[in-house]
């Protein structure tokens, strides 16, 4: 394949007179451009974590004569818990968000997506609304309810709300995936004698698993980044995230530990770049579907 | 029979809706109506609420001034990031639209940003990079230019936030990047024909067909501002400094309703922004007609 054949002429491309090469070449060189200012900083402070701790901050370049693994060694058990807790409990809350927002999600995007009972179009609308609602006008309230149901410090206002379908945006996008599979499936599963639940769990969640996928992981993204639910709700150092952990860590070592401080934010982005590399078909088609439907 | 049949499944349907109608009573909804309660009194989680009528939003608008900057300054964020955001999402999608090498590698690391940036790691990231000998600085050093710190300085600090939203283009971009891939390619040959060049061909044939998703990304990213909350938090450490310059509205109602436990205000605030999010998304919508072009539909 060339670089440019006629149909597919580039945007840039005024005319065939103009050497499609060189314009190719031109737009490699800006995206690339581009994606070195974009990602510098990040590896730099990836780079910068391994360095001796006199080298972190005075060097703009990416490479050491003496790399070290002492900031993961102090930065790992620094600040007033160490950062196994925090791992662990991260994993914990996320895991449960995952699985809540799974389940729930699939069950009532099943029923929008499949069946007819009363008031459908009123609920869908609803459904629709809190996806547009700004989660601020819940936060109040939601917080004094979890507060007299005795629900702080537990991990319970992080985890029930995904339980119970909150996330209309990741049953929005089930009810549109689900809606593609073709309806004589369930009429065939009918015949052989399934009933919804049968059907439901043996005939569409298989074929639903790309969108379980997507749901999965920007669930998995959200809960891992989350920092305001953790700020509100968990108070004691032994409950505290990987985020309320990192940011705890800035108060108490200011400007003098960037070292360790680094070394555990690239810690707390690895599992999110690791699955990205994972799935990242499937998360850029989660967001591109999004728009399009 | 028909009837006892839809019957069924009617009942069969709610039983897979009990989990998300139990959330929508009792965690939207009903919280909702509460706060809407709660807006009109002084409460603040210890004695029982105090019902003071308007004096909530009297307030607000009139003996509070960190309010009033709040209100300025997440109107200047979401007013200049917005725009910003779509502008480059949609060039660097154009960039990316056919014929193009490589095209998932580059689509994936520019969307990596945006699943990262809402991270803590990445703020405190930040907080470096505009710091006074943060990487930022160091760069200007080499062609002698010298600042002081960017996220310390009131009339930069909000600037560094913007930046930081804007490093997560991706996930817009992969929006349009989609979009631009169904624009049929015989409109522009066709257009190329009549003698439109690629400036006029981009905006006579490409951008109009492009306009439902400029509303989505719009609308979404609008909504999705207007929250912002962890990189201003982190990047002030919590204080919305400095001078109030990177308060955010959400961080000012986090420091009204969660530190000085003034719920009353806090949910005054939060209805405050739900109206002015309701009439933007309304007047989005009416004048939808006038400039969203969708195809066949009409």
């Amino acid at each position: 394949m060339t670089t440019v054949s006629v149909g597919a002429r580039p945007f840039f491309g005024r005319r065939a007179t103009r050497n499609p090469l060189v314009i190719g070449l031109l737009r490699h060189a800006l995206l690339i451009g581009v994606l070195i200012v974009m990602l510098y900083p990040v590896v730099w402070m990836v780079a910068a974590s391994f360095r001796p701790s006199a080298e972190v901050m005075n060097s703009l370049g990416l490479f050491s004569k003496n790399y070290t693994l002492d900031n993961y060694k102090h930065g790992w058990s620094a600040g007033q818990l160490n950062f196994s807790r925090y791992f662990l409990n991260s994993i914990a809350i996320t895991a449960l968000s995952i699985v809540g927002n799974l389940v729930s999600c699939s069950l009532t995007a099943y029923a929008f997506a499949r069946l007819e009972f009363p008031f459908k179009r009123i609920l869908f609308g609803v459904l629709l609304a809190t996806m547009l609602l700004p989660y601020h006008v819940t936060l109040v309230p939601q917080y004094i309810l979890f507060n007299e149901l005795a629900w702080m410090n537990t991990y319970l206002p992080l985890v029930v709300p995904k339980w119970l379908g909150v996330e209309a945006f990741f049953v929005f996008l089930m009810v549109q995936f689900i809606r593609t599979l073709p309806r004589e499936l369930d009429d065939a599963a009918r015949i052989d004698g399934c009933g919804h639940w049968r059907t439901f769990s043996r005939i569409i969640m298989p074929l639903a698993l790309p969108a379980l996928g997507t749901t999965a992981l920007f669930t998995f993204i959200a809960s891992w980044n989350d920092f305001l639910g953790p700020l509100l709700y968990l108070n004691r150092p032994e409950q505290w995230t990987v985020s309320l952990g990192l940011n705890s860590f800035l108060d108490v070592t200011g400007e003098s530990a960037y070292g360790s401080l680094f070394a555990m934010s690239t810690l707390a982005l690895a599992p999110i770049v690791g699955f990205f590399l994972g799935a990242q078909k499937l998360l850029i088609e989660g967001v591109a579907t999004t728009g399009l439907k | 029979m028909k009837n006892t049949r839809t019957g069924r499944e009617g009942l069969t349907a709610y039983l897979f809706l009990s989990p998300w109608l139990l959330g929508i009573v009792l965690l939207t909804i009903g919280p909702m109506l509460y706060s809407a309660y709660l807006a009109f009194t002084s409460y603040d989680l210890l004695s029982a609420p105090r019902w003071i009528g308007l004096d909530n939003f009297r307030r607000m608008f009139t003996a509070d001034p960190r309010y009033l900057s709040s209100v300025k300054v997440t109107l200047l964020y979401v007013g200049v990031s917005v725009p910003l955001l779509l502008v480059v999402s949609m060039i660097l999608a154009l960039l990316l639209n056919k014929g193009i090498k490589f095209l998932s590698g580059y689509r994936a690391l520019f969307y990596l940003p945006s699943l990262m940036g809402a991270s803590v790691a990445i703020a405190v990231l930040w907080r470096q990079i505009f710091g006074s000998t943060g990487l930022v600085n160091q760069v200007l050093a080499l062609f002698g230019i010298t600042h002081g710190s960017w996220v310390g300085s009131p009339g930069t600090a909000l600037w560094t936030i913007v930046t930081l939203n804007l490093w997560a283009f991706g996930a817009t971009m992969i929006i349009f990047l989609a979009g631009l891939r169904q624009v049929p390619a015989e409109l522009h040959e066709a257009a190329a024909v009549d003698g439109a060049g690629p400036i006029r061909r981009f905006f006579s044939v490409t951008l109009p067909l492009m306009t439902p998703l400029i509303f989505f990304n719009l609308l979404l990213d609008t909504i999705h501002a207007f929250q912002a909350f962890t990189g201003a938090f982190v990047v002030s450490r919590g204080s919305g400094g400095p001078a109030d310059s990177t308060l955010f509205y959400t961080l000012y109602l986090y420091q009204q309703g969660f530190a000085e436990l003034k719920m009353g205000y806090a949910s005054a605030m939060a209805w405050a922004l739900v109206v002015v999010l309701g009439l933007f998304t309304g007047f989005l919508f009416l004048t939808a007609k006038r400039w969203v072009y969708y195809g066949d539909e009409r």
